[in-house]
């Protein structure tokens, strides 16, 4: 038996905010920027799981396929935004983004 | 019965996927975060296939765990990360992050729980979520998105190798 007869919505619903949210402290919690690459991952989840949540309670697959997208996205986000760190980690030996503060007014 | 497992496991992995993303922002090592991080997506997977959506779980553990979760550890080996060197912010900066994401927990909760009832489907189709139908709307509806995304893909790999490789001059 699946979640989906049985579950409500809203919990769906409310995990994929709390999730979200998580992922937002860590984005202004942390000063390491792959700490914070992650915490970005975590938001795209939570909007991963809704999406789906919201593709099996209207039975429309649309959703699923729209998650297949923020997928691929999330892995060229990935593999350009670890290059540009690799870059910035070898001008400056640091991964803190307090250190990047070059074009701080 | 059925329905009782199903609720529990429902909270189990709920309560699992929200401690390990503490856990993530949590620790203070990156390497045990990625790790933590690999365990959010193997619950959230756990939760795709409550859904019904088995395909898309199967996808999510091949892509992100298997892939971008290396790809994470990966540089942490490169840039020698492993240790806890991570200089943290001061207990003002953390109390504001802390209570600016929880006004914006409280927003989005006061919204989602503000809005209209949802309505669902009564009957539901548990075929949707195998790869025939997923298939079907991916090369129909969703072709040109589709072949969108292989060039952004390509542009990706030749941004990355551009970026990663080292100056010539």
């Amino acid at each position: 038996m699946s979640a989906i007869e049985i579950v409500p919505i809203d919990r769906y619903l409310l995990l994929s905010t709390i999730l979200f949210t998580i992922g937002v402290l860590g984005v202004l919690y942390r000063r390491n920027a792959i700490i914070i690459f992650m915490c970005i991952e975590l938001m795209l989840n939570a909007v991963n799981l809704l999406l789906v949540a919201f593709s099996s309670y209207l039975s429309d697959s649309k959703g699923q396929v729209f998650v297949f997208f923020i997928m691929a996205v999330a892995a060229a986000e990935v593999a350009v935004g670890l290059a540009i760190l690799m870059m910035v980690y070898r001008n400056s030996k640091s991964t803190d983004i307090d250190e990047l503060n070059k074009l701080k007014w | 019965m059925a329905a009782s497992i199903t609720t529990n496991l429902f909270y189990l992995l709920s309560f699992l996927v929200i401690m390990f993303a503490c856990m993530v922002v949590i620790t203070k090592n990156p390497v045990h975060s990625v790790l933590y991080l690999v365990l959010t997506f193997f619950t959230i997977a756990g939760h795709y296939v409550l859904l019904n959506a088995q395909f898309l779980a199967a996808v999510h553990v091949i892509v992100y765990a298997g892939a971008i979760m290396v790809l994470f550890l990966f540089i942490i080996m490169m840039l020698n990360l492993n240790d806890d060197t991570e200089k943290h912010k001061s207990i003002w900066l953390k109390a504001t992050a802390t209570i600016a994401s929880g006004a914006l927990l409280v927003v989005l909760v006061g919204a989602v729980k503000g809005s209209a009832e949802l309505k669902t489907t009564k009957i539901f189709d548990s075929k949707i979520g195998l790869i025939e139908e997923l298939g079907k709307t991916l090369f129909t509806d969703f072709l040109l998105p589709f072949e969108l995304s292989s060039i952004l893909l390509l542009s990706a790999m030749v941004g990355a190798v551009m970026l990663g490789k080292k100056d010539s001059n």
